[in-house]
């Protein structure tokens, strides 16, 4: 019985390795600046777990088919305990520090620094079931955001004034994403009802959007496409519907598609 | 057999008479063990259920399910589950499981009926809170249950219940109006029984240890459970609380997590104030530590039966493993944000969160090795019990080594809501702790009903479950990588299409994984009624459980007071007699 479980465990673990190392499922490609780096992370520590994993459950499968219904002498681990323990700390230790030193690294590129200060700034809600992106208009100044205005059925999904907010009156509100390639862009991310999320995995850029609280948000786009922007929050019956277009075009492109807005 | 015809019995309380006060309202122990782990059966076989429609629905999104449709005739019409009923399934799945089963019965069901036993007393400290726990918990879980009958049918907003979604009513989905009362009233009954154990079993543990038996010759199992009780004691003294305050928000107007300027359908609410990650705070320093509180007991259990089969003690003794057990129990309160890496809170307290949280894989992987090291060398005995053991060490390290992953924020920025965070926890929480349950009960079984369970059904058992749980789990960290978002009810998006066929090998897996399941069930009551009788030790063990009879009488030990004289694993010690010393034995005198 030693010798079929230990066999069988060698087993599952290739099988489970197998589809990682061939990457017969892996990650969307990465069109983001930052991206590269979440997935050189993500690689280093797939290695170094990936050795741990194979290795531990090996260990396991060698142990019970040396082991299982022996009836010899028992013996004990040769050099006691103590070198065992020292080994797992340090093993562990050493793989703590360096995934938690180059980690930070690649999450304070994202989160913490400061986004680029000419950063084109879109304006985001969400709301059960859909976002809405909203731009600056010609005069490059946001209309102020009243909740008691918001209403879907006008199509009123930020709760502007125009009548009353001069800066309201040209801003242009979408329900894609669309913005310039290689440029920064800033987000600020509003929710309305629910926690929602923005998620798009070929940015490699996951955030929450909490109501009542606005959430910076940056990142840079490298290359021109479309891809789906979608909600990881549950937020209701709709959560597995919740989703937008990221739209990227050149730069020209852009601009074209920014002109007609705002001539509409 | 020891005679204890002779002497008198020696507990405080007379021994219950008539069905009631035995069987229901009882103050026994042993009684309140069993009625905590028939509870929990009767829990996972419904969770188990859940799971199944659900990953049925994510295979074969429009399949009518017969049958259904009279369970919930707004849900499921025809049979075929609505996209939020589909959140109801989940949300119920995983607050069963989480609360009613791995809390249940690892830590209430095995620690009741044990730790008492273990430390040589006749009961726990307080039989009255004891009996109380218990029917606290049973009406929390009526309560729970309750919500699949209710007009707009079970909440939405799973076993985490994050506010804004769970806080604002009814408006913001069905199944949030009295299905989300429910819940809350639910897992707050829940809070007050699980204080009234944890009290009692850190009582216990201090007070009523029969002579000899130091903290040093507590049995692992014990341990775990005292180290489980102390973290269960601050876990639900914080949830209980929250949950509080979650049903105020709800039903009396007040505004805890609800900010100002919420619109909810085309509606201005009134709140103003509060704040939903105040919630996910609450919750997560109460959550993160509930998942030690589910797995550390299956620790304890697999320390304490393993050497029963190696027949050597654990490599590194007690000490180490206690001390794994201490510090995880410790860490597990510094790193509740590890669940909030994208949640809006200041991104500098992730790297804060993100350093203790991969410190506790040391504890762990301490933990693992010395698990591992024990068997080296080892007279390796095959029973359905010691076969867990073995899959429990198995699984703990798959679960384990993705929470490397998680840990980093800058990766769990891609991770954080996929697949691959369900393929994690349910490896490290959920199945590492079933599997921890099921060696116990083949374990413990024949002491609690006198009676042996059928070892070749155990192991069919086991290989068909520790086969199907890597298809199902496995497959998920897949899933995970590719960006498959968890909590949607179908796939409608363009880029998770190409994965439904995962999808669907892994509900067949689950459905083939949970049919084996009733080999157990079958075995459990054949045997709670047919099986062979028990004898005192059947698995030449040591601690006190196994100085009395199977099952043990109505005060532990037949009025006989035991007097310890040994630690709770010596296995294969020099000079002793045989190949193991019982707890109790006075002439045996350790080499040390």
């Amino acid at each position: 019985m030693g010798k079929f479980f230990a066999i069988l465990l060698i087993i599952i673990t290739l099988v489970s390795v197998y589809p990682i190392v061939t990457h017969m499922w892996w990650m969307p490609e990465v069109v983001s600046a930052h991206g590269p780096a979440v997935d050189h992370q993500l690689d280093e520590t797939m290695i170094g777990s990936g050795v741990l994993f194979i290795t531990s459950q090996f260990v396991l499968a060698g142990f019970i088919w040396a082991f299982g219904n022996h009836k010899g002498k028992i013996k004990n681990w040769p050099g006691g305990h103590r070198p065992v323990v020292a080994f797992g700390i340090i093993l562990v230790g050493l793989e703590i520090l360096s995934l938690s030193f180059v980690g930070s690294k690649v999450w304070a590129s994202m989160y913490i620094t400061k986004p680029d200060l000419n950063a084109l700034h879109v304006d985001v809600q969400a709301e059960q079931f859909a976002f809405f992106f909203r731009y600056a208009g010609p005069d490059g100044v946001f209309g102020s955001i009243h909740p008691d205005k918001i209403n879907d059925g006008s199509g009123n999904y930020f709760g502007l004034d125009p009548e009353n907010d001069v800066a309201a009156r040209d801003d242009i509100v979408v329900g894609t994403l669309t913005i310039p390639v290689d440029t920064p862009i800033l987000l600020t991310l509003h929710s309305k009802d629910m926690i929602h999320n923005f998620y798009v995995p070929e940015l490699r850029i996951q955030q929450d959007i909490v109501p009542g609280i606005d959430i910076p948000l940056h990142f840079t786009a490298t290359k021109t496409g479309k891809w789906e922007i979608v909600c990881t929050q549950l937020c209701g019956l709709g959560h597995y519907s919740m989703k937008a277009y990221l739209q990227v075009m050149s730069k020209p492109e852009y601009d074209d598609w920014l002109k007609q807005q705002s001539g509409d | 057999m020891h005679d204890m015809s002779a002497e008198p019995a020696v507990h405080h309380l007379s021994p219950p008479q008539g069905f009631i006060r035995k069987h229901v309202f009882s103050l026994d122990h042993k009684v309140i063990g069993l009625q905590y782990y028939g509870l929990a059966l009767a829990a996972v076989f419904i969770g188990m259920v859940l799971s199944w429609l659900m990953r049925l629905h994510l295979g074969w999104a429009s399949l009518a399910i017969p049958g259904l449709q009279h369970l919930s005739p707004n849900g499921a019409p025809g049979g075929v589950i609505t996209p939020e009923y589909y959140l109801s399934l989940m949300t119920m799945h995983g607050t069963i499981m989480v609360f009613f089963v791995l809390t249940n019965a690892p830590f209430a069901g095995f620690g009741n009926y044990f730790l008492p036993i273990q430390v040589g007393a006749e009961d726990m400290a307080f039989p009255r809170f004891n009996m109380m726990s218990f029917w606290v918990t049973f009406v929390a879980f009526l309560v729970l249950i309750a919500a699949f009958f209710v007009h707009d049918g079970p909440p939405i907003s799973g076993w985490t219940s994050y506010a804004t979604l769970s806080s604002v009513g009814g408006i913001s989905g069905p199944g949030e109006a009295m299905g989300q009362n429910l819940w809350a009233v639910s897992i707050a009954l829940f809070c007050v029984g699980q204080l009234l154990g944890s009290l009692n079993f850190i009582a216990t543990t201090l007070d009523l240890r029969t002579k000899g038996m130091t903290l040093g010759r507590m049995p692992l199992s014990t341990w775990a459970w005292f180290i489980t009780a102390c973290i269960g004691l601050l876990a639900f003294a914080d949830l209980l609380p929250a949950t509080i305050l979650l049903i105020l928000d709800r039903t009396a107007g007040t505004s805890f997590f609800n900010p100002a300027g919420m619109v909810v359908s085309d509606t201005l609410l009134p709140h103003s104030g509060g704040s939903p990650l105040l919630w996910q705070h609450l919750f997560w320093f109460f959550g993160h530590p509930e998942v030690y509180i589910a797995i550390i007991p299956g620790f304890g259990i697999v320390s304490h039966i393993l050497p029963a089969f190696t027949r050597k003690p654990l490599l590194g003794g007690m000490r180490v493993m206690i001390g794994c057990l201490i510090a995880a129990g410790f860490l597990s309160y510094m790193v509740w944000g590890h669940h909030m890496f994208v949640s809006g809170m200041n991104p500098f307290s992730a790297v804060l969160f993100s350093v203790p949280t991969l410190i506790i894989t040391i504890p762990f992987t301490v933990a693992t090795l010395m698990f591992l090291g024990s068997i080296y060398g080892a007279n390796l005995r095959f029973t359905s019990a010691s076969l867990f053991c073995l899959g429990f060490v198995s699984v703990f390290i798959s679960g384990g080594i993705s929470g490397f992953f998680l840990a980093q924020p800058s990766i769990d920025t891609y991770l954080h809501a996929t697949y691959f965070v369900v393929a994690h926890f349910h490896f490290v929480m959920a199945v590492a702790a079933i599997f921890g349950i099921f060696a116990a009960t083949y374990f413990w079984m024949p002491k609690m009903i006198g009676r042996m369970m059928n070892d070749t059904l155990g192991k069919l058992h086991f290989w068909l479950t520790f086969i199907g749980v890597y298809c199902i789990f496995m497959p998920m960290h897949y899933l995970g990588i590719a960006g498959n978002v968890r909590r949607y009810a179908s796939f409608t998006d363009d880029y998770l299409v190409p994965l439904i066929p995962v999808h669907k090998f892994i509900t067949i897996a689950a459905l083939l994984t949970g049919a084996a399941q009733f080999i157990f069930l079958y075995n459990l009551i054949h045997t709670r009624w047919w099986g062979p009788l028990a004898p005192e030790n059947p698995w030449e063990a040591t601690s006190l459980e196994w100085s009395t009879t199977s099952p043990p009488p109505f005060d532990n030990f037949g009025g006989r007071h035991l007097i310890v004289h040994q630690g709770p694993y010596e296995y294969n010690a020099e000079g002793a007699a045989q190949d193991y010393v019982m707890q109790t034995d006075p002439d045996f005198v350790a080499r040390s």
